[in-house]
């Protein structure tokens, strides 16, 4: 086994030794060696994107969607500047990625040199950590390092930049080893068990309970999402959810609450302000979630899971905080519970969960449909109604219609929804359905877009027909940056400065002439069968679904307000709620 | 007004965090490796902490540690994830809020340059024995002070120094260590 290889052929090796079997990149003078070396074997695939940022966000929508490491193979400079996108987005959604760079030789570094950047320096705060690899012997163990660094703990995104000499360099590889042990970096994988079982004692004593559940349950991994259900059908509690926690818990449960936070439902966030037990379990207290700090939740105790220890107590306090792997910190909940009771709570917390049915009554989802135009409610309806029997994935853009389909699609299951929701990416959604479908070529996979969003990276349309992927691409056409709009009529006296999507193109033709299909439907009679056609073909689909122009994206907590100050469907007036101190948050 | 849109009045009874700001010197041990120290500093700066003083240099060459100390201002909530944010940092091995726990020795290195002539001199001479400043440089018209202690004794040594002919100061920043048997 003392055979040399040269930098790129390690490379390789290690890559197919950290399971990988897809590469998300683009190809470039600094990188070149890499992509030689990629040429002579067959194991591992290569997805060759239209435009960085393209790759760096289906190495997320692949690692969301399998609980892998998304991989991204980029030049230097631009390859590498171009990527930063989606590597801040992932690590605010905590999105495992390895993302190799290429790097000018090591004499040229700090000469300016042609495609030269500081790409170390550019990427520190955007990333999990980050490597320059100086030396040939480093690069094995840097990159087995950078998969354990990524994937474990609080998952995210790990750069490997390697100059191009070092990809040339002869050196000796090293296979990982089984056991990675980081003499400074040791994440805690399990929750303090006395903690659990005071959790525990909290929920056997609460009258007035909520689970609050967030995209650290879906980074555990299947089995916390099948944990927390067991745990929920103990316990009788409702739960709701985070954006990225969506699936984690069937919205077909009755004790579903729908989302919480700015568009969350009604009753999830009446919920939420008059617990007295909130169970947050891998969520962070976003300020989407919290709405008003000072008037959150006020006379609850909360219970704190979370496997980053900053999370606690950075924005809300934690009565009892548990520092966990989600899965692990469930399943010694499940446990416990058993051991101290076998029946459930919901008598106890029969008037909680009557008082839940009451808010659930108001109906805060509630839309007008028409018959002439196409509410974005009603398309998604159709659209989830269509696709029930499938196995699909859904991802988003950005903005009014990633808030509908959170709304208005039901997830059932972990790993189906793949949305940017810290970083808030616009042009996220194309590319990440590309990287499902990559990972589950079988499989529905649909972004539910808008028509300014999908226009950020409209181009890796062109990278799901070079391979084969018949992504669905539903936009929600409504001619407007509707969320932008929707915050100039709330804040700004309907003054819509550059908010209408001028010039638009006609998708139809632009499918067609990026050699996929189009279809356009503006007529809410014919939507079932625009969407069934889209459905049926086999290859990639833009869909322009022509959609109501102003419809405003309901229930809100406008900003500065706190949870139970929402703004319901039918309050006319939406321009004067907003106060002075709230208009000047985001 | 729909009756539910009415604030509750329990927002408004919160007590408000208390906002108290307090100075502490932070321990924090780290891999000496290229980029460290932009690593800790660029955290500061991007979440808005403050730096008052940072010293950094390698103390265990075999194991490759460095030890920096950083003096931050901030509020109990703030310095706790500052601590929490740092021990998030890959390299980083360990961090001890000096401060908290404890009253730890703090120690600066200050080099002054004074330059004057005649009685000047003499009672530069006099004030610089009083704080046991050394001279570590002298010509016919200045003296170079070597002067250690806390940052408060340096900046009392300095401004004696203004109205004898303070030139320039350097001043290496704040180094500190915990009392007693145990390490960090």
């Amino acid at each position: 086994m003392s055979q040399k290889l040269t930098g790129a052929e390690m490379v390789i090796e290690a890559l197919k030794d950290n399971g990988v079997e897809h590469i998300f990149g683009y190809p470039g003078g600094a990188i070149l060696p890499i992509y030689d070396a990629l040429f002579q074997q067959d194991s591992l695939e290569h997805i060759l994107v239209r435009h960085e940022q393209g790759a760096t966000h289906m190495a997320e929508g692949y690692a969301r969607s399998t609980g892998k490491v998304g991989v991204v193979l980029v030049t230097s400079g631009p390859g590498a500047t171009n990527a930063v996108t989606g590597l801040t987005d992932a690590l605010l959604d905590s999105i495992p990625l390895v993302c190799i760079t290429g790097q000018v030789p090591t004499p040229l570094i700090g000469s300016d040199a042609f495609q030269e950047c500081d790409t170390v320096g550019i990427t520190r705060n955007c990333t999990k950590h980050n490597y320059l690899v100086k030396n040939i012997n480093d690069l094995a163990r840097i990159i087995h390092e950078a998969f354990y660094i990524a994937s474990s703990g609080r998952p995210g995104p790990v750069v490997i930049d390697i100059p191009k000499d070092v990809q040339f360099a002869l050196g000796e590889y090293v296979k990982p080893s089984i056991q990675i042990q980081h003499q400074s970096y040791t994440p805690r994988i399990e929750g303090d068990l006395s903690a659990i079982e005071e959790a525990v004692d909290l929920m056997l004593k609460a009258k007035k309970p909520v689970f609050y559940t967030g995209g650290g349950i879906i980074n555990s991994g299947p089995r916390a999402s099948e944990l927390l259900r067991e745990l929920v059908e103990l316990s009788g509690f409702p739960v709701t959810s985070t954006l990225m926690g969506l699936g984690a818990f069937p919205a077909s449960s009755n004790n579903w609450l729908g989302m919480l936070g700015m568009h969350g439902t009604y009753e999830a966030n009446m919920a939420m302000h008059d617990c007295d037990l909130m169970l947050n379990i891998g969520a962070r207290f976003d300020d989407r979630i919290t709405g008003r700090i000072d008037g959150f939740s006020p006379n609850s105790t909360k219970v704190h899971v979370d496997i980053d220890p900053s999370s606690i107590n950075k924005i809300v306090d934690a009565d009892l905080a548990i520092i966990g792997d989600c899965e692990h910190v469930l399943e010694e909940m499940v446990r416990i519970w058993r051991s101290k009771t076998n029946a459930p709570r919901a008598e106890a917390i029969k008037p909680w969960l009557e008082k839940i049915e009451e808010w659930k009554s108001i109906k805060s989802l509630r839309y007008e449909n028409s018959e002439i135009i196409i509410k974005p409610q009603f398309a998604i309806q159709r659209l989830a109604d269509a696709v029930k029997d499938h196995d699909v994935y859904i991802t988003t853009e950005v903005g009014q219609h990633q808030m509908w389909a959170a709304q208005y699609f039901p997830f059932e299951k972990p790993n189906r929804f793949m949305t940017s929701g810290g970083l808030g990416t616009m042009g996220y959604g194309l590319p990440a359905a590309v990287g499902v479908q990559v990972a589950h070529r079988d499989a529905t996979v649909i972004d539910i877009a808008g028509e300014a969003s999908v226009q950020m990276t409209m181009q890796e349309f062109s990278t799901a027909v070079q391979f084969k992927l018949p992504i669905k691409i539903f936009i929600l056409n409504n001619e407007y940056m509707g969320m932008v709009r929707q915050w100039q009529e709330l804040l700004h006296g309907s003054r819509f400065a550059h908010s209408y999507s001028e010039s638009l193109p006609d998708f139809v033709k632009l499918a067609e002439a990026m050699g996929g299909k189009g279809v356009r439907c503006e007529d809410p009679a014919k939507l079932d069968a625009a969407i069934a056609e889209m459905l049926d073909y086999d290859g990639p689909v833009l869909f322009d679904c022509r959609v109501e122009r102003l419809e405003n994206c309901l229930p809100m907590i406008p900003s500065g307000k706190a949870h139970n100050e929402m703004i319901l469907p039918d309050t006319a007036d939406i321009a004067n709620i907003i106060d002075e101190e709230g208009k000047k948050l985001v | 007004m729909n009756p539910h849109l009415r604030a509750s009045g329990s927002a408004y009874f919160l007590t408000k965090v208390s906002k108290k700001i307090e100075r502490h010197t932070l321990s924090v041990l780290v891999d000496n490796e290229p980029g460290i120290l932009a690593r800790i500093a660029g955290l500061f700066s991007a979440r808005g902490y403050n730096i008052e003083s940072l010293t950094v240099s390698e103390t265990e060459h075999e194991k490759g540690l460095s030890r920096i100390t950083v003096v931050t201002i901030a509020s109990a909530k703030t310095l706790r994830q500052i601590k929490l944010q740092l021990e998030r940092l890959i390299p980083v091995h360990k961090v001890h809020d000096l401060t908290a726990e404890g009253n730890p020795l703090e120690r600066e290195l200050a080099l002054v340059k004074v330059a004057g002539k005649g009685e000047n001199r003499v009672e530069t001479l006099r004030l610089a024995e009083a704080f046991r400043a050394q001279v570590v440089d002298a010509s016919t018209t200045s003296f170079v002070f070597e002067i250690t202690g806390k940052s408060s004794k340096i900046a009392q040594f300095i401004s004696l120094m203004v109205p004898l002919g303070l030139v320039e100061v350097v001043r290496t920043g704040l180094s500190a260590i915990s009392r007693g048997p145990d390490g960090m």
